[in-house]
């Protein structure tokens, strides 16, 4: 049944596409996790911060050389680091300042560049006129820093800038667990997007596919435009690309947010780069949600100074979202893609008794177990498992929450065994692990899928590259 | 409930390796993991995870079971009191009686099959697996109530053994291990498994109720009909009286302990339905498949095939059918795991079991065969059903290249 819902999904996007030059993309699957802890109001907070840090591992496939020294001056906008391979894609200080500390950890692998913030507001201009060609538009992305923050398809990887797009898909919205509106951050800068889409336009053979809420945004000149209603994951670009054009074997699709695609714009019109992040701090263990106002990289503590709930808890600040995030500790800074912040109980100083057995409306679960789920509340999850870590046993599980034509528990299957024909038969290019994340929150067995789909692509890069 | 916690931390260090009791570290985990969920927190992937577990799936299904077991120690007292020519059936006394015989059975199928699962967590230094919790009071629920106690452990044993840990432990098994006990018993000891006095218990049980008279007959319905011969047959029951479509809806005839009541079976299909355990497809496919080869078979009746006689209906009212299309069919693990694979692989289920009923006179019950037989066969379907999505894909690529 799951394939014929799709396709006709296909079917109707066509025909809509002809007739609005907008696509309407209704999506049936998924799951939006009701949890405490969201915003409010809609206030910005400005958030100052004294230094800010590049984590190059939130740039998977990306290399890291220094291009800098510690004590080195750099404007916002100096490349501090360069890829190995392709010495053109940089990435740049998001601030005016000094590189205080390149952090190595072992074998000498660069774990962040932490640069401490002047105040003085000195930015590197690029020459953007010169982006007429495909060649020169991707080399104003990689010398500025911004190639780095679109990822391709297949592999989920920081895109190589020598192969041609087959078509970019920019999301306007972030469906993920108390995620912020991403669409009202780029309210005012639609000159921008148009900007941006035409840049893109000229990098890929194909479309440039924006997708947003319906009505969220108004059409982009140049960009097709996606409405998509429906619970998460229908956000995340790999669903959306699932679902309109999916990758085939040898073909890459580029994947950006919106905020991103305003950045290119605003470097093409002024040749200067907006540092500017908005990040959303959530979660059940923040006195006070709030959205603040900040820069790329800020440092944590910064963000949830006297802000943190006092209550003698173990906390878990994760960067990101409870699905996709990275755990951070206090020390830390905000990782890619910069747009939230999480704190949640850790829970590994809980004792439950008999938690198997409870019937405790306060459990979170998807599972008709459970009383919690007939009440329509909000729940105050912690980081805890939940259970022992077992084979695959219950069949079904995930393809209920993954609005996409791939029958993961085979494919997953396809990766544990690393049997790349299989793999690639049964759709691995068209997956990142952030599509199988709401596969693992609902795994009855706690399988760790994200890392598992991670370690397939990246053994599948290896072998095939 | 603090002291218990402070308890289980203060001896935890005896059963870490190299402690006193390191032999029992498998059993002290699965007790600490039974009494408290454990505090592991999430390394890698999601930060939360929804409440579910292995350990409440399984139990909901022996909640399940419960309204079957419970009807099946009524049902085991009240048939023999039947068969002991009693005229009153006191409820608590038939009960009791029910509860005694089959509880040594349930007993040992638990310390056999769970003391295997224990000793072999041990020595992988893995996780007790809680797939035995069910596989432990299904299997007396499956096995005539006769069936001699040191023979349930034999079965259990191998079963567990041979069809399950040599795969690699719950969720590798390819078969169903209750019915692999089941399929063992029948095949290793025909003659206690089927036939006249295997579903009624005769003597007492732990010295309690009355002794059934010699020289009853108490062949279940099925049993009856593979041996009768020409196109009149009348199923009756122990006391003589002719057993009705309502009679064997409600379960009080002969049959295999936990599986005569086709309306338990239902509440306990309603348990397992609402709370989105088991598949609906698989159950439903099941149900139609059965329905669907009774109705051919009795539009084609013929007398060499007595059963062919019997209405669709009577079909899945009769023998294990209903409790195979609810509790066996619908094991994630050996059945079908595509939506579409499991409308098929059920179906199959339904109409093999009929099919072996019906024309294999040496077989009175074909539901069991008929759901191991579709385990080995859902690999096969599964593939198929993949293959499709495969063959789309293909297409896919196909089309941009051309």
């Amino acid at each position: 049944m799951l394939f014929i819902k799709i396709i006709n999904n296909f079917a109707v996007a066509n025909e809509k596409q002809h007739k609005n030059m907008s696509i309407n993309l209704s999506l049936k699957k998924g799951l939006d996790l009701k949890i405490a802890g969201g915003i409010a109001d809609s206030v910005l907070h400005q958030v100052k911060v004294g230094n800010c840090a590049i984590i190059p591992d939130d740039f998977h496939g990306f290399q890291p050389k220094p291009e800098v020294h510690e004590g080195d001056i750099v404007k916002a906008g100096t490349p501090l680091l360069r890829d190995k391979t392709f010495e053109n894609v940089k990435i740049v200080s998001p601030v005016a300042g000094m590189v205080k500390a390149i952090v190595r950890g072992e074998r000498r692998k660069i774990e962040r560049v932490i640069v401490e913030a002047s105040g003085a507001g000195d930015t590197v201009v690029f020459d953007s006129a010169v982006a007429r060609t495909r060649e020169e538009a991707v080399d104003l992305l990689s010398r500025s820093g911004l190639l780095v923050m679109i990822r391709q398809r297949p592999y989920d990887i920081v895109p190589r800038p020598d192969v041609v797009p087959r078509d970019i898909f920019v999301t306007a919205i972030d469906s993920a667990p108390l995620a912020a509106d991403m669409a009202l951050q780029v309210k005012g800068k639609e000159k921008y997007l148009a900007r941006g889409v035409e840049l893109l336009g000229n990098i890929t053979t194909g479309k440039v596919y924006v997708a947003i809420r319906p009505g969220a945004l108004t059409e982009i000149p140049g960009a097709e435009m996606i409405n998509v209603t429906g619970p998460h994951p229908a956000g995340n670009a790999g669903v959306q690309i699932a679902n309109i054009s999916p990758v085939n074997k040898g073909e890459v699709v580029w994947t950006l947010d919106i905020v991103t695609l305003a950045r290119i714009g605003e470097l093409v019109e002024t040749g200067r780069l907006d540092m500017t992040a908005y990040v959303a701090v959530t979660g059940s263990e923040v006195e006070k949600p709030y959205m603040a106002e900040t820069v790329i990289g800020a440092p944590i503590e910064a963000l949830l100074k006297g802000n943190e709930k006092q209550d003698g808890r173990h906390h878990r600040i994760i960067s990101g979202n409870v699905l996709t995030g990275v755990s951070e500790r206090h020390d830390g800074f905000v990782h890619y893609p910069y747009r939230q912040l999480t704190v949640i109980p850790e829970g590994d100083d809980v004792d439950e008794f008999m938690g198997w057995a409870s019937i405790s409306p306060n459990k979170m679960s998807v599972s008709r177990t459970f009383p919690g789920r007939f009440f329509g509340r909000t729940f105050n999850p912690d980081a805890r498992l939940l259970g022992g870590r077992r084979a695959m046993i219950m069949s079904g599980e995930y393809d209920r929450v993954l609005p996409m034509d791939i029958l993961p528990e085979f494919l997953l299957k396809a990766i544990i065994g690393r049997d790349i024909d299989k793999m690639e038969k049964l759709g691995i290019y068209e997956v990142s692990p952030e599509d199988f994340a709401l596969c693992e929150y609902v795994d009855t067995s706690k399988m760790e899928l994200q890392r598992i789909v991670r370690e397939g692509l990246d053994f599948l890069h290896k072998e095939l590259e | 409930m603090k002291p218990l916690r402070k308890f289980l931390d203060r001896v935890k260090p005896h059963f870490e390796p190299g402690g006193k009791l390191q032999a029992f570290r498998s059993v002290f985990d699965g007790m600490e993991t039974f009494l408290y969920t454990p505090r592991s927190t999430s390394r890698s992937g999601v930060h939360i995870h929804d409440s579910i577990d292995s350990k409440r799936t399984m139990i909901i299904v022996v909640m399940a079971l419960l309204p079957c077991f419970i009807f099946g120690m009524y049902n085991t007292g009240y048939q023999h009191w039947l068969a002991a020519g009693e005229q009153s059936m006191p409820f608590w006394s038939l009960m009791l009686y029910g509860f005694l015989a089959v509880i040594p059975r349930v007993v040992v199928c638990y310390l056999v099959g769970l003391g295997i699962e224990f000793i072999v967590a041990q020595w992988r230094k893995e996780e007790i697996q809680e797939g035995f919790l069910v596989t432990g009071i299904l299997i007396p629920m499956i096995c005539p109530i006769e069936t001699p106690v040191w023979m349930l452990a034999v079965a259990t044993a191998f079963s567990v053994i041979f069809a399950k840990e040599v795969f690699g432990g719950t969720g590798y098994n390819i078969f169903n291990i209750a019915l692999i006990t089941r399929a063992f018993l029948f095949f290793a000891y025909p003659a206690q498994m089927s036939g006249d006095k295997a579903f009624v218990a005769t003597g007492t049980a732990m010295g309690y109720g009355p002794v059934a008279t010699d020289g009853f007959t108490c062949a279940t319905p099925l049993g009856q009909l593979a041996t009768a011969g020409g196109a009149e047959i009348q199923l009756t029951g122990i006391d003589g009286h002719v057993i009705s479509t309502w009679d064997a809806f409600l379960g009080l005839i002969p049959g295999s302990f936990g599986e005569t009541s086709t309306l338990m079976i239902l509440i306990g299909a309603a348990v397992l339905l609402i709370s989105g355990i088991a598949s609906w497809r698989v159950m439903l496919s099941v149900f139609a498949g059965g329905l669907f080869m009774g109705w051919i078979a009795n539009t084609a009746a013929s007398p060499t095939y007595p059963a062919s006689y019997l209405q669709p209906v009577d079909q899945l009212l009769l023998g294990g059918f209903a409790f195979a299309a609810v509790f066996m069919a619908t094991d994630p693990v050996t059945g079908a795991r595509t939506n579409v694979g499991k409308w098929i692989y059920g179906f199959l289920i339904g109409v093999v079991a009929v099919l072996i009923r019906v024309y294999n006179n040496g077989y009175p019950e074909g539901a069991m065969l008929a759901v191991l037989l579709m385990n080995a066969f859902a690999p096969l379907i599964d593939y198929c059903v993949v293959q499709s999505n495969v063959r789309r894909r293909m297409r896919r690529l196909n089309a941009k290249i051309s």
